[in-house]
């Protein structure tokens, strides 16, 4: 064993400064906090351990908490698309392979980052030690450096055979370059391709605590509560809590969590969840029609994602408010982009943003009514209220829209003289093939007709005032703000939060085994007033996020495997 | 050696060499212009066509071009258009936009949105062309969305298409490319180096296939073969390069070009993307490409109207004199007219003894027949370039009703892919589309 990254001296000891405060504070937190670990919550035999492809944000995440930022900005990374399963890419990493096509551009970014960070301007800031001469390899210098950098990307301590070609990796490279740095980058660049650093393994121990029984590993069980908490690689102070075997600990596993669930660096997995969760990749490649929508330009596609983003980091990190009211709150942030949509005069602040509340008399309120919802699920010329209807059942409510039938000619059905959407998709209802899908999706569009297919406020559609009455499963409504207020009641915006939340942190569908488990997570996010804080708690403590069973691995390789 | 699947089982059968190049007349071996390799590449535009004015009107050779067809006409003599062929899905749902290309692709109808039961043709294709060169394939999408790709190893593992010219000018023409026609060449010691950090990362990754279940093992494997196969690629790139006389590295990058999906963007884009890889066949870069017009389910839009191309397919009334949809012709004219620039850019591309697209072998296709309901009779296929004096061109082939993937069958054989049969359940053959064969 290498022993765990010491890492605070020359290599990002701004992050460990900032984690050692956060940390001291969290031990403050956590001795008055409610640990709920093993307490009453249902018992489930989870599932067998995993190996999940890294997202192209928790790659980045990475370098930049490894690395910096400038680092990270600088790096060109492409990972190819990965199949969205049960709603989320999340689960469709634990299937992911990288091919020889997906790997090519991977391998461009691990040696543009590794020559990065051991150029002349970053390899004294990094590096923790000086060769003995430039152009000779330096055994001692390149382990010492590898084994701490090793040991943050592979989230775990480097073998000695891992550490051993490292180093002869890097010592090789310095003969061919005459280069110390440009070998030790040629090792980096090695763990940036190596399914070590690109694949979250998950290894299992025997459980002392019950017999026959699996567990996670230390580093595993970090990893697990990393990615989900941080969207981002154990850092030092939870590589050592493995280590000390303090995660197995019901108060070891409680300090930690608390000490993270208290950072800042929650916002980010947020953020990644709700990307995900919300699909809003799709704004990477949308564009409006400019001659339909001038003002929707690519600026405003980009910030119409970062509103999203900032409303549901504002109301549910930095006010601790209710998931529900998400759909119904008026605040919002604007940049001067998005103000000539919403039709609002717009300074914004040093970073083009301002907060802003919508008055009571407001038509908009709530995730729903904002530039990026709206926009979304449209044509880049026209609304679209099916897309709507649709976007809102299966992303936010979870709930499955069926294909339209192969077969069934539209156009048929089309009302030339038909001026609203009301009336052009008033034919679906008239036909009992499309009736019964379309009742799903379009009585929710249609109450969001106010705003055009760029979220743009307007009274007509084609010269003729739109109607906006509708309603969500039995509950009818005037208007928008109405549908908002549905959306809010519903039972499902809340159950399908859990689901996929949960989903998430385990990178994995549920499974049957879990359906108790989930239903007690959903009540105890209903009587805790639906905090999401409070709920990442309860998973990251909970026995069922870590329980474990084994696969079809081999049980003397497994057993006799040692890092 | 022929491998197939037999009743479950894997069979091997051997065959004279080049047997599988052969026509009847034994005269295609002969014709085969040795010199030079034959690539492959699919070219793909989604919402199908309208068969009024796309289907020609008579078969066989001297076919006539409908107007959908006749931004075609300088590269007629190159094309072979194929109509009244079928995906058929056997009790499987017809899944709008998605049934029609995965049969083509893989000779599979999916039971299920997201399914891939096989890998997609070109992959195979280049497990038997694709060796020798720098990129195994190159792929790209005009639409400039990296979701839309076509070209898989299965589900899990989709092709990552370029999205972008520029970065298709620096993947192929940046640092690491080698001009084959420099009168010097020295290896790069940056190259063998990175040559050895793969070895490495093979070597340490030895230790955790003992770690894994069955199916994360697959993975892995899956893995390291894409390290295997880069670190052999970099092994060419050691050795000094075959000469390509009528290699020309673009002087600069192409113009950046804005995120969307307007027409004209599109094809903007798929031009940009048509230069540089024309460039880099005739530079020995690559010897197989997926180029994606427009997705399945034509999101394409037109500057000033509303609707999406999928959305005009679906809520255009039928004009009562033409009797088609004015709009989405429109659209399929649009994506007919870039096709023409990308084969119109092949053929004019001189190589050997003739043009680049005689070395070549294009299948182009869609997704849909009749997009308005999602037909999956008469999905239109297209082929161009004559493989090296393997194909014979010119030629409109009626199907009648028979399963189109008699034609990739028929593309794989012709390429050397040692198959005896393609494809699953009513989409398998065995039978090559005899018209085409030289």
């Amino acid at each position: 064993m290498s022993g765990i990254p010491k890492w605070s001296a020359a290599i990002g000891s701004w992050r460990a400064l900032s984690l050692s405060i956060a940390g001291a504070i969290s031990l403050i937190v956590f001795a008055v906090s409610f640990v709920s670990f093993g307490r009453g919550e249902p018992v489930t035999r989870g599932a067998p351990e995993q190996m999940r492809l890294l997202s192209q944000s928790q790659y980045l995440q990475i370098i930049e908490d490894i690395f910096g930022e400038d680092i990270a900005r600088s790096a060109t990374v492409r990972f190819a698309p990965v199949k969205r399963t049960d709603g989320l890419v999340a689960v469709g990493a634990a299937t992911a392979v990288v091919t020889p096509g997906s790997l090519e551009p991977l391998e461009y970014s691990a040696r543009q980052i590794a020559n990065n960070v051991l150029n002349e301007e970053h390899r004294a800031f990094f590096v923790p030690c000086a060769p003995a001469a430039v152009n000779v390899r330096d055994d001692v210098c390149a382990r010492e450096y590898l084994s701490k950098v090793g040991g943050l990307l592979y989230r775990r301590p480097l073998t000695p055979a891992e550490l051993k070609l490292l180093v002869e990796i890097a010592g090789r490279s310095v003969g061919t370059a005459g280069d110390f740095y440009f070998g030790l980058a040629s090792s980096v660049s090695g763990m940036l391709v190596s399914p070590q650093f690109l694949y979250i393994q998950e290894n299992l121990e025997h459980d002392p605590d019950r017999a026959d029984s699996w567990r996670l590993d230390g580093y595993s069980k970090a990893s697990r509560l990393s990615f989900f908490l941080w969207n981002s690689a154990p850092d030092n102070m939870l590589l050592h809590a493995a280590e000390s075997g303090d995660l197995h600990s019901p108060a070891g596993l409680g300090q930690q969590v608390e000490r993270m669930i208290t950072s800042h660096r929650v916002e980010s997995s947020l953020r990644a969840f709700f990307d995900d969760m919300l699909i809003l990749e799709s704004f990477d490649t949308m564009a409006k029609d400019p001659v339909i929508y001038p003002a929707f330009t690519l600026k405003v596609v980009s910030d119409a994602r970062e509103q999203s983003l900032r409303i549901i980091v504002d109301h549910l990190l930095s006010r601790d408010g209710d998931y529900r009211d998400l759909f119904v709150t008026r605040r919002t942030f604007l940049s001067r982009g998005l103000g000539m949509i919403y039709q609002l005069p717009v300074q914004g602040d040093s970073d083009g943003w301002t907060a802003y509340e919508f008055p009571e008399a407001s038509p908009r309120a709530g995730l729903l009514m904002q530039a990026g919802f709206l926009s979304q699920y449209s044509h880049p010329g026209r609304s679209s209220p099916t897309k709507r209807g649709r976007g809102l059942r299966e992303t936010i409510l979870c709930q499955v829209v069926p294909d339209p039938p192969g077969n069934v000619d539209i156009a048929t059905f089309e009302d030339a003289s038909a001026k609203t959407a009301r009336d052009r998709l008033s034919v679906h209802s008239t036909d009992p093939t499309c009736a019964g899908c379309h009742r799903l999706t379009d009585r929710i569009g249609i109450a969001l007709e106010n705003f055009d297919g760029a979220g743009q406020f307007r009274l007509t559609e084609n010269g003729e005032r739109i109607d906006p009455h509708s309603e969500l499963d039995g509950i009818e409504f005037a208007d928008a703000n109405g549908l908002g207020q549905a959306v809010r009641d519903n039972p499902a915006l809340t159950s399908c939060l859990v689901d996929r939340l949960y989903s998430y942190a385990v990178g994995r569908r549920i499974e049957r085994n879990e359906v108790k488990w989930v239903a007690y997570l959903e009540d105890r996010f209903a009587k805790g007033g639906y905090r999401i804080r409070d709920l990442l708690r309860i998973i990251a403590n909970s026995e069922a996020f870590y329980r474990t069973t084994r696969g079809d691995s081999d049980p003397q390789l497994l057993a006799t495997t040692n890092l | 050696m022929l491998r197939g699947m037999l009743s479950g089982g894997a069979i091997a059968v051997a065959l004279p060499l080049f047997d599988c190049l052969l026509n009847t007349n034994g005269t295609a071996y002969a014709a085969t212009n040795k010199s030079l390799p034959t690539r492959f590449g699919t070219w793909f535009w989604g919402c199908g066509m309208d068969p009024q004015i796309f289907v020609p009107t008579t078969v066989g050779a001297e076919f006539d071009l409908p107007e959908q067809l006749a931004a075609l006409k300088n590269v007629k003599q190159h094309l072979n258009v194929f109509t009244n062929f079928r995906v058929l899905t056997d009790g499987s749902p017809n899944l709008c936009h998605y049934t029609g290309w995965v049969g083509l692709r893989c000779g599979a109808a999916p039971s299920a949105r997201g399914e891939l039961p096989e890998q997609s043709l070109d992959y195979t294709i280049a497990d038997t062309i694709g060796a020798g060169t720098r990129f195994r394939q190159l792929n790209f999408a005009a639409t400039g969305n990296p979701r839309h790709s076509y070209s898989f190893k299965n589900a899990d593992a989709i092709s990552l298409p370029e999205t972008s010219a520029i970065d298709v000018y620096r993947k192929i023409f940046g640092p690491d490319f080698q001009d084959p026609n420099s009168p010097t060449f020295t290896p790069d010691p940056r190259t063998m180096v990175r040559k050895s950090v793969l070895s490495g990362v093979l070597e340490q990754g030895k230790a955790l296939n003992k770690e894994l279940g069955t199916a994360d093992r697959a993975r892995l494997d899956q893995h390291f073969t894409a390290i295997r196969e880069l670190e052999s690629r970099l092994e060419l790139q050691l050795q000094k390069p075959p000469p390509a006389p009528q290699c020309v590295i673009p002087a600069s990058p192409p113009p950046e070009i804005p995120v969307g999906i307007d027409s004209m963007l599109v094809a903007e884009r798929h031009n940009a993307m048509t230069d540089l890889l024309v460039m880099a066949l005739v530079c020995n870069q690559t010897r197989v490409f997926n180029m994606v017009y427009s997705d399945s389910a034509s999101n394409v839009t037109r500057r000033g109207f509303a609707k999406t191309h999928h959305a005009a397919t679906h809520e255009e009334p039928l004009d009562p004199k033409l009797g088609y949809q004015i709009e989405n012709a429109w659209f399929v004219g649009e994506a007919m007219k870039c096709f023409a620039y990308f084969l119109e850019s092949l053929a004019k591309q001189p190589e050997g003894d003739g043009s680049l697209l005689d070395h070549m072998l294009v299948y182009a296709h869609s997704d849909q027949e009749v997009a308005k309901v999602h037909s999956l009779n008469g999905i239109p296929m297209l082929t161009a370039g004559g493989a090296n004096g393997l194909l014979k061109t010119g030629i409109h082939i009626d199907g009648a009703g028979e399963p189109g993937t008699r034609l990739g069958y028929t593309l794989q054989r012709v390429l050397g892919v040692p198959i005896t049969d393609w494809g699953y359940k009513s989409l398998r053959t065995s039978l090559e589309i005899g018209e085409i064969l030289a």
